[in-house]
């Protein structure tokens, strides 16, 4: 198996090959991957480009957190995680999730799982230059933030 | 000496991405309104902070040397 990090964030383009070695196992029957990319169009905004700043070594460990989850919730799921930072253009992965376990459904589950809370939890924000201007993603315009003050430690919590 | 550090829209709000100062003792909410009051930042009620890398609550008591990150509502993925 890949030695390399296996909860990354980087300011290079992604390659989801690499990701996918990191949880490759022989006890395994299934790999999901989830590639994030750039959208071009959000309610009929046009997106030019993302700019996608992180704290970096926080964030690094809160994937790795993230990862106890899932160990705690499917034991046998293994997962690798790497976000991108930095511009990214129309299409662009900005984030790639590879799971793999013995049996599918596990590696579907923890895989959307994982996503679903690095909306959550992870320092990691987005910038947005449209065709009429830019902002950072993630005030109170766009979604609710933390009701209880700080982040929930579950995804269940709500 | 306390490390604040800012991100995404505080970054550009305070225009740098970190401040020390000397202000052991306060607790993380008093930090927040310290930075409200004496830097002109908008309300930082919807704002995370965490001391040295994890989330931390309102009533922590901030010690010498502790890096504080205050932590916009996040948007990766």
């Amino acid at each position: 198996m890949n030695k390399e990090k296996r909860f990354e964030v980087t300011d290079h383009p992604i390659s989801t090959e690499n990701v996918i070695q990191k949880v490759t196992r022989r006890e395994c029957g299934a790999i999901t991957t989830f590639i994030g990319t750039v959208r071009e169009f959000t309610d009929g905004k046009r997106t030019l480009r993302l700019e996608y700043q992180a704290y970096k070594d926080m964030a690094e460990k809160m994937l790795a957190q993230i990862d106890k989850e899932v160990q705690e919730k499917w034991p046998d799921a293994r997962s690798a995680i790497t976000h991108r930072t930095g511009t990214l253009d129309i299409s662009d992965a900005a984030v790639v999730i590879a799971v793999s376990s013995p049996h599918r459904k596990t590696a579907y589950e923890a895989n959307e799982y994982i996503i679903e809370r690095i909306k959550q939890i992870v320092p990691i924000w987005k910038k947005e230059y449209w065709d009429d201007g830019s902002a950072w993603i993630g005030d109170q315009l766009e979604k609710t933030p933390y009701p209880k003050g700080k982040p929930p430690k579950g995804a269940n919590d709500d | 000496m306390i490390k604040i550090l800012f991100f995404a829209r505080l970054q550009e709000e305070i225009g740098k991405d970190s401040l020390n100062i000397e202000k052991a003792g306060l607790t993380v909410d008093q930090l927040k309104q310290w930075l409200e009051k004496e830097h002109g930042l908008q309300s930082l009620d919807q704002t995370m902070a965490a001391v040295n890398e994890d989330y931390a609550d309102g009533s922590e008591v901030l010690k010498e040397g502790d890096t504080v990150a205050l932590i916009p509502p996040v948007s990766g993925g």
